[in-house]
């Protein structure tokens, strides 16, 4: 055994934690913690964009004309004219739920599948939240309301590699907001040394609930799914990391343990944990439950541990038992600034504005539309955003709830930034090397690739500094410098 | 959930904040930080006056109205933004005037100023940019430029706290001897019997009956308000702990007449350690970010203090002893480093 062993199961009183950094922000969870997974009806177009995951796009699977004009459905204003591919009339192809229409060539990707029945109209740029705009497959409803049937099978006589081409052909990908293709990150090289699968259930992030919701309401499913996970590790050890601030969840999941009638040897359990920010990183939640530290650049397999979401493992469960692609999920929506939050079980390729329609519109007050959560989402400007496979939520945020946007000032080299960030980084140095033109003499700050934009610095920070995007900056000047060097 | 009347259709949203995230921040701010000290820092003015007499408050009215207006003229004067309201020239001028006697000229600030704000800071780039303590430097520019004002312009305290003696007859200052030139000078038996007894003496030195600086007597006062930001979370204890053992165990060792024989509890509450420690020594931009930095820094001042009141020609050390170890900063925060967290990997 090259490691440390996990620590003791479920200490009493003692919820393990990270010990560097993390901070904790307000959670306003209460907003939509209670609220049950509400099914939204079909909208009437969705928009998947051809990459929503780590990896090479989406291939589309139709043959497709090349337009000029382009619906204006997605489109605002004048951007985005270009790059419209529309198929051909006669050819339009009828799809219904569940149905691939993107597929991937033994590359790491993920299929695509379409959440409504309807027809695909072809591939528009559509408004993208990080990029701008990007490549989507656009099917239109065609009203028909034929709802997919599901059966259980038996998962339990399929071998490994069957189980990972199912996991693949129904487009899995890490749900908690990386977006990395779940066969690829289960489909470890057999010579790599694992021990311990660890659910990531914490969901740090404020105003977040939906992997919550499907803690409490799909208890069986993720403890099934972890099942089927541990059976393509070929590991018998899973730890399933909750923050402590979601007891019916960890209630949920410890019943469904203890009443699962066929353990079949796996050793699973519910280990609650302290209520910190960014307790849901895989580093920090893999330091927190086996006392392991990832070294830099390496993957977590190099210290035997695989971190998979909790609700991806409900998806593969759905994938795997199911044979249901993912075409929808759980987002959280919430935020003061909508008529009412819910957790919605949205289709895939959603736009905003359908959401606000259903949930009745935003508040006079409204100051921000955030996809994500508050630490890490992007802010955005459109409602004709669609949800993608990593959209954990939408939060409508009140000026109220945000604070006043303000200029920053100079460090005041208070080290309230070193004390929360969770990698031991400098971001206060990185900041003032970034502002005087030298980002690329930061690696001495730190191993600046660490970083993960949590965003505890910028939290912190009395001067209001936007130290997440300063080692960003950071990071792009050292790899140039580097490039240089060896050119 | 809101009342439907507040929901409004808007086809478009024009007035959407799109700043980058963090979307959620901490209510934190420089401001908040800046005046809290500056509210922990009064209750030592308020002592003062009472003690000294109302002339304190002229000389820290006139510190922090000519730290202000230095730093307005001179970003002005620079093109730079006007940055009066993060409230950091104020702390200055406080510390500034609360490192100087009481007995000074009213006029004395002023020069102190200029080089506390305009030289140390504002030509160094500004807020935290600067190497040297500002309110330090202002002092160290007064002492080199008037001696005998900044070394005899001390006041006998008066123990009593009523109003009413501001009306009686007969409340002019009267010069006397600071604690530490007693000390330097006659001994710990010459500070006993100036003081009556060594209970009356501790207590004096607690409570701020003693003559001395504005702002640095008493140390009870000064205390509340470093416990205040220490609460807070503004400053860590590294600092003034480091400062205040240090102090105490080199004069515990050095300061008698044989060694180990010093009196520790005199040396910390004497002088400006207490003061030093909490809001000197703490200055964000001239101390460590560092823990281990933190603590080296501060037992560096401690010791310097000490070897300045020991061997050196002043009484007193503590603001020399901050300014010397105010350029070691940059190299403490070069060698201690922040673990990182691939540090301890396998």
């Amino acid at each position: 055994m090259p490691f440390k062993d996990c620590k003791v199961k479920n200490k009493a009183n003692v919820l393990p934690d990270f010990p560097m950094g993390g901070i904790h922000p307000p959670e306003r969870k209460e907003l939509t913690e209670h609220l049950p997974i509400e099914v939204m009806p079909d909208p009437p177009k969705v928009a998947l964009f051809l990459k929503q995951h780590v990896g090479y796009p989406t291939e589309v699977m139709f043959n497709l004309l090349s337009e000029l004009h382009s619906p204006d459905y997605y489109l605002e204003d004048n951007i985005c004219k270009d790059g419209a591919c529309r198929l051909d009339h006669a050819e339009k192809k009828q799809v219904t739920i569940g149905e691939l229409v993107g597929s991937t060539e033994n590359k790491i990707g993920a299929t695509l599948h379409s959440g409504i029945n309807g027809v695909v109209d072809g591939v528009f740029d559509t408004i993208h939240p990080v990029l701008g705009k990007s490549p989507a497959i656009i099917v239109s409803n065609d009203g028909h309301n034929t709802k997919p049937s599901f059966s259980t099978k038996d998962w339990t006589k399929y071998s490994k590699e069957e189980l990972l081409a199912k996991i693949k052909a129904a487009g899995i990908v890490g749900l908690g907001g990386a977006g990395f293709p779940a066969d690829i990150k289960l489909n470890v090289k057999p010579d790599i040394f694992l021990d311990t699968l660890i659910l990531n259930g914490s969901e740090c992030e404020p105003y977040l609930t939906c992997d919550h919701r499907v803690m409490a309401e799909y208890p069986k499913e993720i403890i099934e799914g972890a099942k089927i996970i541990l059976k393509i590790l070929g590991i018998t050890r899973c730890v399933i990391g909750i923050e402590n601030n979601k007891p019916d969840a960890i209630k949920a999941l410890e019943n469904a343990v203890k009443n699962d009638p066929d353990k079949m040897g796996y050793d699973i359990f519910i280990q609650p944990l302290t209520v910190k920010y960014p307790h849901g990183s895989a580093d920090q939640i893999m330091q927190s439950i086996t006392d392991r530290v990832r070294p830099s650049g390496k993957r977590s397999s190099s210290i035997g541990i695989i971190v998979q979401n909790v609700y991806t493992t409900k998806t593969i469960y759905d994938a795997v038992v199911l044979d249901k692609p993912l075409y929808e999920r759980v987002v959280t929506i919430s935020g003061r600034g909508i008529a009412r939050q819910a957790n919605l079980l949205v289709k895939i390729g959603t736009p905003l504005s359908e959401i606000v329609e259903y949930l009745g519109g935003t508040t006079n007050d409204l100051a921000k539309i955030v996809i994500g959560g508050p630490m890490m989402g992007v802010a955005v400007s459109s409602l004709k955003v669609p949800i993608t496979k990593t959209t954990s939520g939408v939060l409508f945020l009140t000026r109220e709830e945000i604070g006043e946007d303000q200029k920053y000032g100079p460090c005041i080299r208070c080290g309230f930034c070193l004390d929360a960030c969770p990698m031991g980084l400098e971001p206060n140095n990185i900041g003032v090397f970034v502002e005087a033109g030298k980002g690329a003499e930061c690696e001495q700050f730190g191993f600046s690739k660490d970083c993960f934009q949590c965003g505890s610095c910028a939290y912190v920070c009395p001067a209001k500094r936007p130290l997440v995007q300063f080692i960003g900056l950071a990071q792009i000047k050292v790899e140039e410098a580097k490039r240089k060097e060896e050119n | 959930m809101k009342s439907p009347t507040q929901i409004v259709e808007r086809p478009f949203y024009k007035n959407l904040s799109v700043s980058f995230s963090p979307h959620a921040r901490a209510s934190v701010s420089t401001e908040r930080i800046m005046w809290t000290v500056v509210a922990c820092l009064m209750p030592s003015l308020i002592l003062s006056m009472f003690v000294f007499g109302l002339q304190t408050l002229v000389i820290t009215a006139v510190s922090v109205i000519s730290c202000v207006l230095t730093e307005t003229i001179s970003q002005k004067l620079l093109k730079k933004p006007i940055t009066i309201h993060d409230g950091s020239a104020v702390i200055t001028g406080v510390l500034m005037a609360y490192v100087i006697p009481p007995g000074v000229p009213v006029w004395m600030p002023i020069p102190g100023a200029i080089m506390a704000i305009f030289i140390t800071k504002i030509i160094m780039g500004g807020m935290g940019f600067n190497v040297f303590n500002p309110a330090l430097m202002g002092r160290a520019l007064l002492m080199a430029s008037y001696p005998v004002a900044m070394t005899a312009g001390w006041v006998t305290p008066i123990k009593d706290l009523s109003l009413g003696r501001y009306f009686n007859a007969g409340v002019d200052a009267v010069s006397s001897a600071t604690p530490l030139y007693v000390l330097k000078h006659y001994g710990i038996n010459g500070l006993i019997e100036k003081f009556g007894s060594m209970s009356t003496m501790y207590f004096d030195f607690f409570f701020g009956f003693s003559p001395g600086c504005i702002g640095e007597t008493s140390a009870c006062v000064l205390l509340v308000g470093g416990l205040i930001l220490l609460y807070k979370g503004y400053i860590t204890w590294h600092i003034p702990v480091s400062v205040i053992v240090s102090t105490a165990l080199f004069t515990w060792i050095f300061g008698g007449e044989t060694w180990f024989s010093g009196n520790p509890i005199l040396a910390v509450l004497s002088g400006g350690v207490i003061l030093g420690a909490f809001f000197m020594a703490t200055d964000y931009v001239t101390s460590p970010n560092e823990r281990r930095g933190q603590l080296i820094f501060g037992a560096g001042i401690g010791a310097l203090t000490v070897l300045i009141r020991l061997k050196g020609g002043y009484p007193e050390g503590v603001c020399y002893a901050i300014l010397l170890m105010n350029p070691l900063v940059p190299a403490l925060d070069q060698w201690f480093r922040p673990k990182r967290f691939s540090e301890g990997a396998l």
